[in-house]
């Protein structure tokens, strides 16, 4: 009887402990991402880079070409999700690079974290810092471009929530696998861009519609499962990839 | 009961051997002081054993488990090369985050203490990027002690200390071996290690030369083990 109680109570006492180890992780995590937003504010070294990148580009592209209203409907997702990619790789460049000096990478893979829990915390403080750049970037296209992209929030803020997470977590992994290379400035977005062709083509086919006022209709439907799936997949390979990144 | 061991170990950097089939044990509670001149090794070896890399050939165990397990990373403290702390963080946040990170019941608590201990308490508050590196290498030891290690794997730890800094580190270092954690550092500083060490291993070109416990020859002379067991 007692033997049996102890094969019933072993699965129970299993999935609590994943439970447990789940929640540490992330609570580890968070603690990763804080330290990073917290070292962020202080030296405003990418944040800073990225915003005036965004700004300046959304700024120029006004002036030159100046678009209709009818050219604008075509490609303000487009061009929306250049700027964001290009300014988002600047954040992400500094993702691992931020912990080069004192060898900090070291006292990170040496803690008792799962390099997934390590990896999950960067690509947070990667998501928020990059999202702030985008919603500053609507606000400047908005009043240069004069365009209510707002009349969608909701489903915008969903579209640029995916469109973000596929960029940071694909960005924190090359991030992390391009640490230790001296050309990582170059080598990132060439490794990302190229990754990230299915994630780009379903968020600007989908901003394009919601930032020219339209709901989202039946027949942009699969580019949203496909923006889910992105997410989900490449999440899931960067959390398993992540220890062979790390540590080889 | 053998708390760190290598059996077989090779690491190569491309086709160049790093480490050639390095066999060593330590036992719980001693101090091995692993010696030898630039590029023999010593790095190398302290970063597998912490686990920060994968051996070639061979393997590696802390307490007969792999290092990368997380167990027994929490086991493990390791001061490198580099201060491994964020010059963006005062010191009292640094140690807080890895208090946090290792789990520790009261973070805060830790690093008040560890910052009194290595006497840092009057800049806790200070930025990292704005210390001395004196005061940067303490911060480090710190972060190295901050969670009760069983095993401390310290590479160079005297770099950039002076002679007051280093003799807290000895005392620190005698404490710990006094409550059963073992310790295996990598020095230039032959002196001030051998005082501490109940073994001695030399490095030459990748392979043991010399691994046995340290003699009294060695404690009068630093010199000594080049000279006897040379480096071939």
């Amino acid at each position: 009887m007692g033997a049996l109680a102890t094969s019933r109570d072993a699965p129970a006492t299993g999935r609590a402990a994943a439970a447990g180890g789940f929640v540490a992780g992330m609570r580890q995590s968070l603690f990763v991402a804080a330290k990073d937003l917290r070292a962020e504010i202080r030296t405003k070294e990418a944040i800073n880079a990225s915003l005036a990148f965004a700004v300046v580009i959304l700024l120029l592209f006004s002036f030159a070409f100046d678009p209709s209203e009818d050219q604008l409907r075509v490609l303000s997702g487009g061009l929306l999700w250049i700027v964001f990619a290009f300014a988002g790789t600047l954040v992400l460049n500094r993702s691992f690079a931020r912990e080069l000096p004192n060898d900090c990478l070291d006292a990170l893979v040496a803690a008792p974290v799962p390099c997934s829990a390590l990896f999950l915390g960067k690509a947070l403080a990667n998501f928020v810092l990059v999202l702030a750049v985008e919603l500053v970037s609507l606000l400047v296209f908005g009043i240069f471009y004069n365009v209510r992209w707002y009349l969608q929030f909701w489903p915008l803020l969903l579209v640029l929530v995916l469109g973000t997470w596929g960029l940071t977590v694909i960005g924190t992994i090359f991030s992390a696998l391009t640490v230790n290379i001296r050309l990582r400035e170059l080598m990132l977005p060439l490794l990302v861009y190229p990754m990230l062709i299915p994630a780009l083509m379903a968020a600007m086919q989908l901003s394009t519609q919601l930032v020219n006022g339209q709901p989202l209709s039946a027949d942009v439907a699969v580019w949203l499962k496909m923006l889910v799936g992105f997410d989900v997949i490449y999440t899931a390979l960067s959390l398993v990839l992540v220890d062979t990144v790390l540590v080889g | 009961m053998t708390a760190v061991a290598a059996e077989g170990v090779w690491k190569f950097y491309g086709d160049f051997p790093a480490l050639r089939d390095i066999v060593l044990e330590t036992e719980a509670g001693s101090c091995l002081a692993l010696i030898g001149r630039n590029g023999a090794g010593k790095t190398t070896l302290l970063r597998i054993l912490a686990g920060f890399n994968r051996p070639g050939r061979g393997r590696v165990s802390i307490f007969g488990k792999e290092p990368r397990d997380t167990a027994t990373r929490a086991r493990i403290g390791f001061i490198g090369h580099g201060i491994s702390v964020y010059d963006e963080l005062s010191a009292f946040e640094n140690l807080c985050l890895f208090g946090r990170l290792y789990n520790l019941a009261d973070p805060a608590k830790a690093a008040l203490e560890w910052l009194a201990r290595t006497g840092l308490e009057r800049v806790k508050d200070g930025l990292v990027r704005e210390f001395s590196r004196g005061m940067r290498q303490r911060l480090a030891v710190a972060r190295a002690f901050l969670h009760g290690p069983s095993v401390l794997l310290l590479d160079e730890p005297f770099t950039a200390l002076d002679d007051r800094a280093i003799a807290m580190l000895q005392t620190l270092l005698r404490d710990a071996l006094a409550t059963g954690c073992t310790i295996v550092m990598s020095t230039h500083q032959l002196r001030e290690a051998l005082e501490l060490a109940t073994h001695v291993a030399l490095l030459n070109r990748g392979r043991v030369v010399f691994h046995g416990e340290r003699t009294a020859e060695m404690a009068a002379d630093p010199g000594y083990v080049y000279a006897r067991y040379g480096e071939g």
